[in-house]
């Protein structure tokens, strides 16, 4: 399960209804406990495709993940997944999506429509890494 | 002996240690000593045809072993490789 407010919510709509027509993306810090996952802060990272491939594509580069890493470890707090946008398509996970995810990390999907946000569900990798798994959402 | 830095999301599967021991005086040597200590992990870092998975980056300081020989790069005992994944999708 991923709780988080209503208002971290908020903001990682607004950030993907901002990048619109381009995916946008960035990092679900908080604290772990067992399969409960509670985001305490975002850190939203520009998309680092090439800007022909960013309409369907996104990329946190080794070198925002290693940011992203310290700024947890700065704030107390351990990464805990990634969130992202799907610009006028289902906030389903992408075949494209299954081939990069990492285990254990949620991935926060927000459709973007006409550059309205739409809503976000979350998804697991399964362990043998055939699908994706959805996790429930508890707003705070 | 050379140490592997796990990063967070694959630490459920070396028990939650952030660091773990290896041996190997190649980066290939000390992958293979990581999954042999730790099975699990195999198919989140190779994959089916046993080549790294896109989004494995290793680092010897600052430098990406894809700049230097890759996973032949030669390690010393002291060396610290760190694991750092490129987190992407569509």
């Amino acid at each position: 399960m991923l709780e988080l407010s209503s208002l971290l919510l908020a903001e990682i709509q607004a950030h993907g209804a901002q990048a619109y027509p381009e995916e946008g993306a960035g990092f679900l810090l908080g604290r772990a406990e067992g399969e409960r996952k509670r985001v305490l802060s975002i850190l939203p990272r520009p998309n680092a495709r090439e800007q022909a491939a960013r309409h369907n594509r996104y990329l946190l580069t080794a070198q925002d993940y290693l940011q992203a890493e310290q700024e947890a470890e700065r704030q107390g707090l351990d990464l805990l997944g990634v969130f992202h946008s799907h610009p006028d398509h289902p906030n389903r996970p992408s075949e494209f999506d299954r081939e990069w995810a990492m285990p254990w990390f949620s991935y926060l999907i927000t459709s973007v429509y006409q550059g309205q946000a739409g809503e976000s569900r979350c998804w697991l990798l399964n362990e043998d890494r055939s699908a994706f798994t959805e996790e429930e959402i508890r707003l705070l | 002996m050379p140490i592997i830095k796990i990063p967070t999301p694959l630490r459920s599967y070396t028990a939650n240690q952030s660091e773990v021991t290896v041996q190997g005086q190649t980066a290939a040597e000390a992958m293979q000593s990581l999954v042999e200590q730790y099975p699990a992990l195999h198919p989140h870092l190779f994959n089916p045809e046993g080549k790294l998975r896109p989004y494995v980056n290793l680092f010897l300081g600052e430098d990406n072993l894809r700049d230097l020989q890759g996973l032949e790069t030669p390690l010393k005992e002291t060396d610290q490789l760190r694991l750092i994944p490129s987190i992407a999708g569509g």
